[in-house]
């Protein structure tokens, strides 16, 4: 589950990570009053107004802007809030912005230079640890960083039976070049910083900048946090930090049907049993010369209430020209998938592209009859070669 | 020979009176596997399937031999039920539970580094040897007898494959379901090394998906390993979307190197049979053995 960077720091805040603090608006007045409660409880006199949307890049896109006085945070708020954000991690139409964190001004001026640094923390899959993973090079893609000049990326992987060591914490703080009171800000940064991750259940933090202000603070600039979904059990506080404007409406609704969807940009929709199945299927589809319209795995369970299910989702989608039924029956015998496809297409009544039911397993014979003689426009097969024949059959 | 079960493994069921482990207890048995008991906290003492039931993994070593387990345990506490049977030496830990917290895996495999034992899974289908035993999910009658080893991440591609394999008039020495897992016991470089080590296993079906490095480490090894037996692989997901997980929790396009173009690249590099549409994975297989 992905967070909000205001929802982010607030976990931060709440195992002491030093964060830019900021108060979350929906609207331009909002905007106003939260600067003026900002500025008397900081004494922040600018004010940084940054879209809430779970995309990063947000500053390229015109999503993140200083504003000088009461009368530029209420502009700025306002040209924000509403509109439809491109940044280089969104679709070419954007993400509509629907409230934005005004944040104190943390860039000003004193005693020392400020440095921009970056950090996260997330799973080494190679080695089944985490790790911490920071450079000098803050305020940057980080992709970019590591093509350009890897020597500055630098990682620490923590021994699960003991935790971050002090030592550890130190050669952060050490390689990020900090001395004095910076240094000891920064270990306590990284200590907590990881306390947090691992008491969150999180699967990524990435903070990019981790700021060291003119006054020598460290301090999370932006928050970019993932909750583990699976840990979500043990984190009831954290369900409703969900944020369903930020996902596909139609995915959303699929997840409350129970089906696993990920939608897709192709014109021929599949229903699969089986994660791999599924993204072998699409493959095959894309093969025979189609665009697969969307991802699928409707579980071991494929009886006739999740194949009408997972048919509306997919026609929900009008640039579908074709659907790919592909089953593989083991433990789920193929006559009652069969059964289900015939019950949910009747059910319907109102199909109007061609289906392709690919069987195969348990009582395949049997499934391909019954779908061959219900007298519906429906297409059966049995190998996966078929399947895919037919599929270039209906598209030409 | 096969690798990690056979009819002479002492199987036992984690989460045996449950729905889940009752229902694929029930099959395994059917299918002819040897299993032995099922651990279940609290119903020790009792008779689940005309076999024992016991408190704790340790009883279950101790008292019928157990050396191999299925774990069918829910996620908040498979981790646990993992790190039980290691503890207790059981040496082969199959894992069918899917939805473990990552950082409860981060513990297990951890803590089971210095254990003699190894962990299948978690968020697979299991591992056969057909004729001998079936420890996991998979429809017992897709998989036939032959020489044919398969390493796969995914289960319903596992059944699809060894379907194939099987309509060539080949079959099957042991089929390793690894799961889709971002963390897994057992990589798709040792399940593919303990195949090709295996003297009855003449050609490998290696099938890999999205995300991490396990498919390009396991060709690396083949390729330094000099093996003469052909290896036939297949990655999934190279129609997916980068930055979204595709059903496995581990299935997600991160950077460059874990598309499915990139991991085929370095599988071809390194002398594998890559296919590139899952429907002729078995055709590919009868090629590569004459």
């Amino acid at each position: 589950m992905n967070l909000h960077e205001y929802q982010g720091k607030e976990i931060l805040s709440s195992f002491g990570v030093r964060i830019q603090r900021g108060i979350v608006a929906q609207n331009a007045q909002e905007a106003v009053a939260a600067a003026k409660q900002l500025t008397s409880e900081t004494g922040t006199s600018w004010h940084v107004i940054k879209a809430q949307v779970h995309a990063g890049g947000r500053g390229k896109g015109g999503g993140v802007k200083l504003a000088k006085n009461l009368k530029e945070v209420e502009e700025i708020a306002g040209q924000i809030i509403g509109m439809d954000l491109i940044t280089p991690q969104t679709s070419a139409e954007g993400k509509r912005v629907h409230q934005v964190l005004v944040a104190e001004d943390v860039y000003y001026p004193g005693d020392s230079e400020t440095n921009e640094f970056y950090m996260s923390v997330l799973l080494n899959r190679g080695t089944g640890r985490n790790m911490i993973m920071y450079s000098t090079e803050g305020g940057m893609d980080i992709e970019t960083v590591a093509e350009e000049t890897p020597h500055l990326i630098f990682t620490e992987e923590i021994d699960p039976a003991v935790g971050l060591m002090p030592f550890q914490a130190r050669r952060v703080a050490f390689n990020l070049g900090l001395s004095g009171l910076a240094f000891k800000e920064m270990t306590k940064f990284v200590a907590n910083l990881y306390t947090a991750y691992v008491k969150s259940d999180s699967s990524l933090f990435e903070i990019n900048p981790v700021l060291k202000t003119s006054d020598d603070k460290i301090m999370a600039v932006d928050a970019k946090v993932t909750i583990d979904d699976n840990a979500l059990y043990r984190h009831k506080n954290y369900v409703d930090l969900r944020d369903v404007r930020e996902e596909s409406a139609i995915e959303v609704e699929a997840g409350e049907l129970g089906l696993n969807y990920v939608d897709l940009d192709g014109n021929v929709g599949c229903m699969v049993n089986g994660a791999g199945l599924a993204m072998a299927t699409m493959d095959l589809i894309k093969q025979a010369g189609g665009e697969p319209a969307n991802f699928l795995d409707v579980g071991g369970t494929a009886d006739a209430a999740r194949v009408e299910a997972a048919f509306k989702i997919i026609l929900k989608d009008p640039a579908v020209k074709a659907i790919l039924i592909n089953i593989f029956g083991g433990i789920v015998r193929c006559d009652r998938v069969a059964q289900g496809v015939i019950d949910a297409y009747k059910n319907m009544g109102n199909i109007n592209v061609p289906i392709i039911v690919r069987l195969q397993g348990t009582n395949a014979d049997i499934a391909k009859e019954l779908i061959d003689n219900s007298g519906l426009d429906v297409m059966s097969a049995t190998e996966f070669q078929e399947a895919a024949d037919k599929v270039q059959q209906v598209l030409s | 020979m096969s690798v990690l079960v056979n009819k002479d493994s002492n199987i036992i069921v984690q989460g045996f009176t449950g729905s889940e482990g009752t229902f694929h207890a029930g099959q395994m048995i059917e299918y002819g596997t040897n299993v032995v008991g099922g651990v279940t906290p609290g119903k020790g003492g009792q008779t689940h399937l005309g076999k024992p039931v016991f408190n704790t993994v340790q009883e279950a070593v101790e008292q019928v031999d157990a050396d191999t387990t299925i774990i069918f345990v829910p996620p908040a506490f498979a981790a646990d039920a993992i790190m039980e049977a290691a503890d207790a030496g059981i040496k082969v830990i199959i894992t069918i539970t899917e939805g473990i917290p990552v950082a409860d895996m981060i513990t297990a495999s951890s803590y089971i580094k210095n254990k003699d034992c190894r962990l299948i899974g978690p968020n697979c289908p299991g591992v056969i040897t057909p004729g001998e035993a079936k420890v996991g999910i998979m429809p017992g009658f897709v998989f036939k007898q032959g020489k044919v080893g398969i390493v796969s991440k995914s289960g319903t591609l596992t059944y699809e494959a060894a379907d194939q394999v099987v309509k060539q008039g080949l079959g099957i020495t042991t089929a390793i379901g690894i799961g889709g897992d971002p963390i897994i016991g057992t990589t798709t470089k040792e399940a593919v090394e303990l195949l090709i080590n295996d003297p009855e296993t003449e050609a490998v079906v290696m099938i890999g998906e999205i995300g991490g490095q396990l498919e390009a480490d396991a060709a690396n090894w083949y390729k330094a390993s000099g093996s003469k037996k052909p290896v036939v692989g297949f990655i999934a997901g190279e129609t997916a979307p980068a930055g979204r997980t595709m059903g496995h929790a581990g299935a997600i396009v991160g950077g460059s190197d874990d598309t499915a173009q990139a991991k085929k690249k370095i599988m071809r590099a390194c002398g594998i049979h890559v296919v590139d549409s899952p429907a002729e994975i078995g055709k590919k297989i009868a090629e590569v053995l004459g």
